[in-house]
């Protein structure tokens, strides 16, 4: 392999890498506050990619973007105020069910209001020819992009929950949901947020994501496997080792392309899935100890 | 400050607390003693709210709590400081204390250092573990960490339950003895304990409960007196 090729594929796996560690992280939002799973995740991503490329008929392109991030964030707390909340203490077996019988409603939904074909945003800077040489390749200037406004986002959310005030809330309730309460703090609120956080971002990347990787009404259930794939791997509610396993897993993806025929890159992720929950169930980062606390 | 009129509650059809009555008055520390399994923590949960009440009234500061969410009851200024501490273990200690304020101030960043540092006067361990995670204080610290989350919510009434449970005796002194400063203070206490004698010692009345029901109340000297408490509740047999 040369230099260029090398560079091409480093950069693809990248942009895919950080897209996996951005749905990865929404699961852990919920899980930290909840326990559960939302296997809808992916379904945010698809959102968020749809409703901006609707918008950007009527509006630039920024605008299109901020006001889908925002109609995903409230669509995903809609969400949880009519099928989650009203649950007393539900089993995780019927979570499973309920997140994957959302995601499953919401993909249909989109198949019929957008149909299925596959649509694009713009790119932000220039076209598609548009690229920036780095050592021996051209890399366009999108992927840069995808990189550091999910990079800013990583960020901005490990502030969030270290030092604001609501960030805080949002741990106490995952640490000992009795004992917030008793702090006064109204979990519900808390789960509710937890569910347009993760919307949010997910949207947030599925606008960024869209003009190469391009949208359509079924790619949530690949994401969120991806995604779930990340999450594990990095450990379970661990937001910081889940952007290394993200990368990892975009990188290993896309130098297998050049091992193996294309058919199969989705198949890795699955395989690693499995090898994962064999072996190491609490992941590459995470302890047994703290694991064998966890529900499942 | 607290008054308990006929209060019934329980687990599903299990009728745990049997018409209970009692009340608790400004400035003074009440006690409710008895057995493993008697509704001492069940009592506390019910007024916090944690748990749904069937009959009877609770009264807090002339207020109805039955129909109140357990985190708006909190904001009344009745603190409930949970058995076996319940801190957020994956917290810092300063970021537990904070979350005790939270009720209280809000965004008032200036009240809730000045109750910070009230907070740390009283507990001054608390201040040199600031930065650590609370799970890996000693059991000891960890209850000073509950009891100094608790009041960071400047509550009227602070509930405790079960303050010495798995301590060593050294500290349990020490726990019992901020207790009394806490009444000196001005607080009112509503302390429930299996160490029965310590309780009586500091307390100003007491209640005892057996089975669900209040079966003898009084004042704390005269319960430390009564020979069916002593033979039940502090383990000795008085020869006469």
């Amino acid at each position: 392999m040369n230099s260029t090729l090398f560079c091409q594929y480093l950069f693809a796996g990248l942009t895919y890498g950080i897209i996996y560690a951005i749905v990865a992280i929404g699961f852990n939002i919920i899980y930290n506050t909840t326990g559960i799973i939302n296997f809808a995740q992916g379904e945010f991503v698809m959102l968020g990619g749809m409703i901006a490329i609707s918008l950007h008929a009527h509006m630039p392109l920024l605008p299109a973007i901020v006001l889908a991030v925002l109609l995903t964030m409230a669509i995903g707390g809609l969400i949880e105020i009519f099928f989650i909340r009203w649950l007393q203490s539900p089993s995780v077996l019927r979570m499973i069910i309920i997140t994957i019988g959302l995601s499953i409603l919401t993909r249909e939904a989109a198949l019929h209001i957008w149909g299925s074909s596959v649509r694009s945003l713009p790119y932000f800077i220039g076209n598609e020819i548009t690229s920036i040489k780095v050592f021996s390749s051209r890399v366009s200037p999108q992927v840069f992009l995808v990189v550091g406004v999910c990079s800013v986002m990583v960020a901005a959310l490990s502030l969030f929950f270290k030092y604001s005030s609501l960030g805080r809330e949002m741990r106490a309730c995952a640490a000992n949901r009795r004992a917030a309460i008793l702090c006064g703090i109204n979990p519900r609120n808390m789960v509710t947020l937890s569910f347009m956080l993760s919307a949010g971002i997910g949207a947030v990347a599925g606008c960024v994501m869209s003009p190469i990787t391009y949208s359509q009404y079924d790619m949530g259930p690949s994401l969120a496997i991806k995604g779930f794939t990340v999450a594990i791997l990095g450990g379970l509610g661990n937001s910081m080792a889940a952007v290394a396993a993200g990368l990892l897993l975009g990188i290993i993806e896309s130098f297998s392309i050049s091992v193996l025929p294309l058919a199969f890159q989705d198949a890795i992720a699955t395989s690693i899935l499995l090898l994962i929950l064999f072996v190491r169930p609490h992941g590459l980062f995470g302890s047994s100890a703290a694991a064998r606390l966890k529900d499942f | 400050m607290l008054k308990i009129r006929n209060l019934e509650a329980g687990y599903g059809n299990l009728r745990v607390l049997k018409r209970i009555s009692m009340h608790v008055d400004p400035g003074e520390i009440v006690t409710i003693i008895g057995a493993n399994g008697a509704g001492k923590t069940t009592l506390l949960h019910s007024i916090a709210g944690l748990l749904r009440i069937s009959a009877g009234e609770v009264l807090f500061k002339g207020r109805e709590l039955r129909k109140t969410a357990p985190e708006k009851i909190v904001g009344l200024g009745c603190s409930l400081v949970p058995e076996g501490r319940q801190v957020f273990a994956t917290m810092t200690v300063y970021d537990n204390l904070i979350l005790g304020g939270y009720v209280q101030y809000k965004k008032d960043k200036q009240a809730v250092s000045r109750e910070l540092e009230n907070i740390y006067e009283l507990f001054p361990v608390l201040r040199t573990r600031a930065d650590q995670l609370a799970g890996t204080l000693s059991g000891g610290e960890q209850q000073m960490l509950a009891m100094g989350r608790a009041l960071m919510a400047r509550p009227s009434l602070v509930m405790m339950d079960e303050p010495s449970t798995g301590l060593a005796p050294l500290i349990v002194r020490d726990i019992f003895r901020i207790i009394s400063q806490l009444r000196e203070a001005g607080n009112t206490v509503l302390l429930v304990e299996q160490n029965a004698k310590a309780a009586l010692r500091i307390a100003d009345r007491g209640y005892v409960l057996e089975t669900g029901k209040i079966i003898l109340q009084g004042p704390a000297a005269d319960l430390l007196e009564n020979r069916d408490v002593q033979r039940a509740y502090l383990g000795r047999e008085k020869i006469e």
